[in-house]
């Protein structure tokens, strides 16, 4: 194994395999963030919403967890920078180019949003009622209970679903190599490539994937012991 | 005051089976048929007839190594979850070690860290060129199926371990009592108990498997996913191909689910 190649100065890979990490990590940081957004709105709309926005929900996490998440990158990919260009043309404005970045967190967001509103739905269903309840007692309003009450007293029950969903995130930026996004798993494919050393670059990118999984290990373990301070330790 | 409330509080009902007539799920069913008849009429079908068979080759292909990768995944994952819970330090480490590696890559990586990368070290040695194997090992599926049976080896090595822990002590314990080695109980009552606590999890990591088939596309496996791209590249639609393929594999996920749920319901179980 030569690990010059891996070097951060040009003659090495290091630089470019560096530059594809930090584009992964903006898509999973993106998209976990656009896919909590849906998530909220999703797992209230479940909830509380009426008989037609909860079915078309239901259709909604069922799609999508239901197709592979590399079909639906694809579609979503071409149909939502389609959609974009059909909008920019009905309001009469010039077509633009969509960076492949934020069509990239889109994707990820939306596929993101399914899971993330059936983790939230659970984690909202598991707060006992009553704290609800008192604090609409206290006439607050439903924003304010959410802010106040709900998304706090829900967050011990849903760390570890949203955790597992980081990784997730993380994992699924390799997907967008296959629309040629160049995040880490593409850029290392053409550093093999064009040096036809497969392994040492497959296996560096490897090495890097496994770090971010295990920094956010760590990560994970100090959020969680933080919320759910206060709670009954398991037995 | 607490058995007031008792009394005050309604006795619990379970949520009303809600029917799929009510007047706003008609309204909506009609709603996704109206964009289902558009979709077929408008949208350009004329060349699914010339692809229909390898169309049904690729699901073939893909329903083959859905269950294949599955079962000897799920017979990796055995000894996996075993050497987890019980297995001396060494073992325990590496088997941790292992599901930790595979459940903390993409598959997409390790897919191509596999064909490429070994597939390009196997081309060096003329002893593995010249030897039976190599016919094989020159195909793109056999690293198809290595990655694909890994990834579910791993992620279901982690459920086993889980469920071999779980077994109550108590069942153990009474197996010893009745003189069983440890063999005879392993394959008496560990194992059964431990893969029958492990079922309701099989089904949701099938799904996932299911939908981790289409990346062997990337690395030439002709299946549905590989059907449709080349569909794509000839007739140069966007949208089409992948509708159908999203449907393809919306059916495959419905049947799986159902077929599933029907098991389930006829292995005997008591509540928790």
């Amino acid at each position: 194994m030569d690990l010059s190649l891996l070097a951060l100065s040009p003659p090495g890979w290091g630089g470019v395999l560096l530059a594809g990490l930090f584009s992964s990590l903006q898509l999973a940081v993106g998209g976990y963030l656009l896919g909590l957004v849906i998530g909220i709105g999703g797992a209230s709309g479940k909830l509380y919403g009426g008989p037609i926005v909860r079915d078309l929900l239901e259709v909604y996490t069922t799609l999508v967890r239901a197709i592979p998440e590399l079909v639906l990158i694809l579609l979503l990919y071409y149909a939502g920078t389609d959609l974009v260009n059909q909008l920019m043309h009905l309001l009469g404005l010039p077509s633009m180019d969509i960076s492949g970045l934020a069509a990239g967190i889109f994707v990820i967001g939306v596929v993101q949003g399914a899971y993330s509103t059936e983790v939230l739905r659970g984690a909202i269903k598991a707060i006992p009622a009553g704290e609800i309840e008192a604090a609409r007692a206290y006439g607050m309003s439903p924003l304010l209970t959410l802010r106040r009450v709900t998304l706090p007293a829900m967050l011990p029950y849903a760390v570890p679903g949203l955790s597992n969903l980081w990784l997730i995130a993380t994992k699924d930026t390799a997907l967008l190599a296959v629309v040629g996004f160049s995040e880490l798993t593409l850029v290392t494919r053409q550093a093999a490539g064009s040096t036809k050393h497969y392994m040492t670059f497959f296996l560096a990118a490897g090495a890097l994937y496994l770090a971010v999984t295990l920094v956010s290990n760590v990560i994970i373990g100090m959020i969680e012991k933080r919320a759910r301070r206060g709670m009954v330790r398991e037995a | 005051m607490i058995k007031d409330e008792a009394t005050i509080l309604p006795a619990y009902k379970p949520p009303k089976a809600r029917s799929l007539l009510e007047p706003h799920r008609l309204f909506l069913m009609a709603v996704f048929a109206g964009i289902f008849a558009c979709a077929v009429i408008y949208m350009r079908w004329d060349w699914l007839p010339k692809y229909q068979d390898r169309l049904i080759a690729g699901i073939w292909q893909t329903l083959v190594l859905l269950f294949t990768t599955a079962f000897f995944g799920f017979l990796l994952a055995v000894p996996l979850g075993l050497a987890q819970v019980t297995g001396p330090r060494p073992l325990k480490w590496l088997a941790n070690g292992f599901c930790t590696i595979i459940r903390g890559t993409p598959l997409l990586l390790q897919l191509w860290l596999l064909y490429y990368g070994l597939g390009s070290l196997f081309a060096q040695f003329p002893e593995i060129r010249q030897s039976f194997m190599w016919p094989y090992l020159r195909q793109a599926w056999p690293y198809g199926f290595t990655a694909l049976m890994l990834s579910f080896a791993a992620y279901e090595g982690e459920v086993m371990r889980g469920a071999f822990a779980g077994v109550p002590r108590g069942e153990l314990e009474a197996a010893r009592a009745f003189g069983m080695g440890r063999f005879t109980m392993f394959r008496r009552i560990w194992l059964p108990r431990a893969i029958q606590r492990s079922l309701p999890t099989l089904n949701g990591e099938t799904v996932l498997q299911l939908k981790s088939t289409p990346l062997v596309a990337t690395i030439t496996v002709v299946d549905t996913y590989a059907v449709i791209s080349k569909v794509r590249q000839d007739t140069f639609l966007t949208y089409e191909p992948l509708l159908l393929l999203a449907l393809i594999y919306l059916i495959l996920t419905g049947i799986l689910v159902a077929g599933f749920r029907f098991l389930e319901n006829r292995i005997p179980s008591r509540g928790a």
